[in-house]
């Protein structure tokens, strides 16, 4: 009998101390991924004038273009959050919602930038021409990668939540989906003002 | 037909098996090697206990032991490199072109580069820390597990498939950094920088997930009363080179991605045309390949810090002084990498200040030399065999400061860059500082590791051909670097006069295969005399640290009751107050991971990813990412990972360990 206690009292224990431990982790992996992204930004600031000859930032971004992306990525940080208050406040049905909306707007995000992409790609400007172009695609294609992982794990975690509800495990998933997401956010407003504003202006 | 086969085999063929004589000395010999394995694991019915007791393990204990394995198996592979270039060197005079062409040679030396820090030096090092650091913070295991042995088996993958190119198509002839716009596709059409991209990628990914993992283990995992303070120095070390590890390795996640991007995709960021900027690689290269030596050298000067300790029986010196001079080293070496090419013409103001912080580095590591030798001073000293391998590293490792320190200055440097001066350098370090650290480190935690120590005779001879093997091999090559010889030639002319050093530094690197000869006839020895050795008390050099306080080798949960510390080596200091501890031990329930082979599913489907890129066998790649994130998602949702240890299984263990012990005594 005491013994069952034990175990019940040691599990719980054991269950908390998976939690702090796998948050602390994760905020260490999201530094590792953001020195990634320093050494791309870094090198896109080397090479950002070395266009071949070809066109430059102010030739080929548009900015109301990127505004719009930028709009859909900073709601969904929102809507992201909210979702998580929902997961704290234990209500399944707002959180499925909220993460539903999280969803369309990164998967919205993202087919605007295969648009962008792709429109480069057809006039011709794709990352074969310049070493601005490579260094270009590469860091914000970095970015899009990570927010199509983020949109996998998204989908995965609607469908354990729709089948498993918001158990312990979850409810940890959830709240380290959200600081990625949030990450992402922040690594985009860097290449908004570093790639887009100024390189348009 | 011919489009099908492209299709479906990419850029292989049967070309990319023909090889010259030598290269397929060396394949035969390892289809030879893994042939046995597979053999004596079929003779012996063995299968079984290999996949239950090692290929799924999320035990560190066991995964240490196969990096400990591992990177033996390729420091063997290192040192036939070492041997084959010096023997060019020594015998490529004048008209003698000697044995191996030009092509090979630079295979040779990239490859023994490459192999040499990331297989060995990292897999040594890695191997250790799994070993000893749960156990000497007082913990039952590290913070994740599984990610432990996933980082394991992306290292073995990187590892499998460097070893691959010498099967199938080439190596690299880049160096083992593959400078680029050499190791672009322009100038390296053939799949041997690819190789070594995606061999590094691999295991640079697992090294980066490791580096995460045991920060969270250090900082979260200690034992109750275990203030950061009162950690044994070995715990601190491994902090730091953690530290240096999340940091760094992402830049050459980042920059290996870059030049592969170069070569396959066609782009322009450090080609020599397009607006591509080569120096920017060189930038970001040594911007991690700095802070990698000192991810190597922390853990063995931690490994130094018990050792000195130990065998002096005294406490450790300035354990503060050592702590800030460790914090230093970590943020200092991210602010030195432009000394490794002071010659790119950055301006001498860049120069000048790359070069101070390069002498400053030297002070906080020239405090750890000191604390250590304060730490011998009036101690009652015993001259074991860990404790020589320290010696010869005072003695070596002091040069290779020295001399380090000298090319510090730019103006020097301009001089030196290149040749086999800065060759005789680094190895001064790596060999002196590295090598023989994680030796040291083996031959101590080896009773701990194993239940019996090593042979303690052979593995001073094995010390003595080292240190002296080391400083015949490599003096020489200072004093052919200020004569002018630069590094990585294949032959040269012989009114340059170089050649009896050159032979005579051969002739170290020979007395250095004698003591790898000794160091394998120790570990033969020992396996058979173990039961002379065994180490029945868990303590078998009467140390300090909480990983001597359980039993060799420690049972899969390491402290049947979590040690419970109140000062630093308490352990030790316990033994000395001889206060027996009388209250009866109280035991709970421990909940222990359970084995997973989706760790070794992981790594080997990276290697197939790894190939497929290389060879451009298109169709491969996609279907093995999707197995990977299929593997993760459902690893992730598997809920049932743990098992508990029951308190009446503690209790059979334990009576069992005592009943040991007992007959000893």
């Amino acid at each position: 009998m005491s013994d069952t206690t034990t175990t019940h009292a040691a599990t719980l224990s054991h269950r908390q101390e998976e939690d702090t431990k796998s948050t602390f982790g994760f905020w260490i992996y999201l530094m590792t991924d953001a020195i990634l992204f320093a050494s791309l930004f870094a090198t896109y600031a080397v090479l950002r004038n070395n266009t071949n000859g070809g066109p430059g930032g102010q030739e080929l971004f548009s900015l109301p273009f990127v505004l719009v992306e930028t709009l859909l990525l900073l709601t969904s940080s929102f809507t992201v959050g909210l979702a998580l208050l929902a997961v704290h406040r234990h209500d399944k049905q707002k959180a499925l919602i909220l993460l539903g909306i999280t969803f369309a707007l990164g998967a919205a995000f993202i087919a605007m930038e295969l648009t962008e992409f792709a429109h480069l790609i057809q006039e011709g400007h794709s990352w074969r021409q310049s070493a601005f172009l490579s260094a270009f695609f590469t860091l914000v294609g970095t970015h899009g990668l990570h927010i199509l992982v983020g949109l996998m794990w998204l989908s995965v975690m609607i469908v354990k939540v729709v089948r498993e509800g918001l158990n312990r495990a979850n409810v940890r998933k959830l709240t380290l989906l959200a600081m990625f997401w949030h990450f992402l956010d922040v690594v985009w407003i860097f290449i908004f003002s570093i790639v887009y504003l100024i390189g348009a202006a | 037909m011919n489009s099908f086969a492209s299709g479906l085999l990419g850029k292989l063929s049967w070309d990319a098996l023909q090889h010259d004589i030598i290269v397929t000395g060396g394949q035969v010999s390892m289809v030879l090697a893994a042939l046995t394995v597979v053999g004596l694991l079929f003779y012996f019915k063995r299968w079984k206990w290999l996949w239950n007791n090692w290929l799924t393990t999320v035990d560190p204990k066991k995964i240490g032991i196969m990096y400990l394995i591992a990177a033996t198996l390729m420091l063997l592979r290192g040192a036939v490199d070492a041997g084959m270039m010096r023997a060019q060197q020594a015998l490529a005079s004048g008209a003698s072109d000697g044995f191996l062409s030009s092509e090979h040679f630079q295979q040779i030396f990239s490859a023994h580069g490459t192999i040499m820090i990331f297989f060995v030096a990292m897999g040594l090092m890695f191997g250790l820390i799994n070993l000893i650091v749960p156990l000497q913070i007082g913990a039952r295991d590290v913070a994740f597990p599984f990610l432990n042995a996933t980082s394991f088996w992306l290292y073995a993958a990187g590892l499998m498939l460097i070893n691959l190119s010498l099967m199938v198509g080439e190596f690299s002839a880049a160096g083992w950094l593959a400078y680029p716009p050499l190791s672009g596709i322009a100038y390296s059409p053939g799949v041997g920088v690819d190789y070594w991209i995606w061999s590094l990628q691999i295991a640079g990914i697992g090294s980066t997930l490791a580096g995460i993992n045991f920060i969270v283990t250090i900082l979260k995992m200690r034992c109750p009363g275990m203030t950061m303070m009162k950690m044994p120095m070995f715990s601190w070390s491994v902090l730091s080179s953690m530290a240096l590890v999340v940091v760094a390795f992402p830049i050459l996640t980042a920059t290996l991605a870059m030049l592969a991007l170069d070569r396959t995709l066609g782009m322009h960021f450090f080609t020599a045309e397009s607006g591509g900027n080569p120096m920017m690689y060189i930038n970001l290269i040594w911007a991690w390949g700095h802070p990698e030596v000192y991810i190597l050298i922390l853990p063995a000067f931690g490994i130094f810090s018990e050792i000195v300790a130990t065998f002096a029986r005294k406490r450790l010196f300035g354990y503060k002084s050592m702590v800030w001079a460790l914090m230093a080293i970590t943020v200092l070496s991210f602010v030195v990498w432009l000394h490794h090419f002071f010659t790119m013409g950055a301006g001498a103001n860049v120069n000048a200040f790359f070069g101070i912080m390069t002498m400053i580095i030297a002070v906080p590591t020239g405090v750890k030399l000191f604390n250590w030798l304060f730490t011998m001073y009036r101690g009652r000293i015993r001259f074991t065999s860990p404790m020589l391998w320290f010696m010869g590293f005072v003695v070596t490792f002091t040069i290779g400061g020295v001399t380090g320190v000298m090319m510090s200055v730019p103006a020097i440097d301009f001089q030196l860059h290149n040749s086999l001066f800065l060759v005789a350098h680094f190895h001064n370090m790596i060999i002196g500082g590295v090598v023989f650290g994680y030796f040291a480190g083996i031959t101590y935690w080896f009773p701990k590791i194993f239940g019996f120590s090593l042979n303690e005779r052979l593995g001073k001879y094995a010390a003595w051909c080292w240190i002296v093997g080391f400083v015949v091999a490599f003096l020489p090559l200072y004093i052919l670097g200020i004569m002018g010889a630069t590094r990585r030639l294949e032959s040269y002319d012989s009114s340059m006069g170089w050649q009896g050093l050159f032979v005579v530094a051969g002739f170290g690197a020979a007395i250095i295969m004698l003591g790898v000869t000794f160091q394998i006839l120790q570990v033969i020895v020992s396996i058979i005399n173990r039961k002379d050795n065994l180490d029945t008390t868990g303590d078998h050099w009467d140390a300090r640290t909480l990983e001597w306080s359980t039993s060799s080798p420690a049972p899969h949960y390491n402290f049947a009751v979590l040690p419970v510390v109140t000062r630093r080596d308490d352990f030790w200091e316990s033994k000395q107050s001889k206060r027996k501890n009388t209250d009866k031990p109280n035991y709970q329930p421990i909940h222990m991971p359970k084995n997973t082979p989706v760790g070794l599913y992981i790594g080997m489907l990276s290697l197939i990813t790894g190939f497929a890129i290389v060879w451009h066998i298109i169709w491969l790649i996609p279907v093995a990412v999707v197995a990977i994130i299929l593997l993760i998602i459902i690893r992730t949702s598997n809920t049932n990972s743990t098992f508990t240890v029951s308190v009446a299984e503690i209790k059979k263990h334990e009576a069992a360990r005592l009943l040991t012990k007992g007959k000893t005594l």
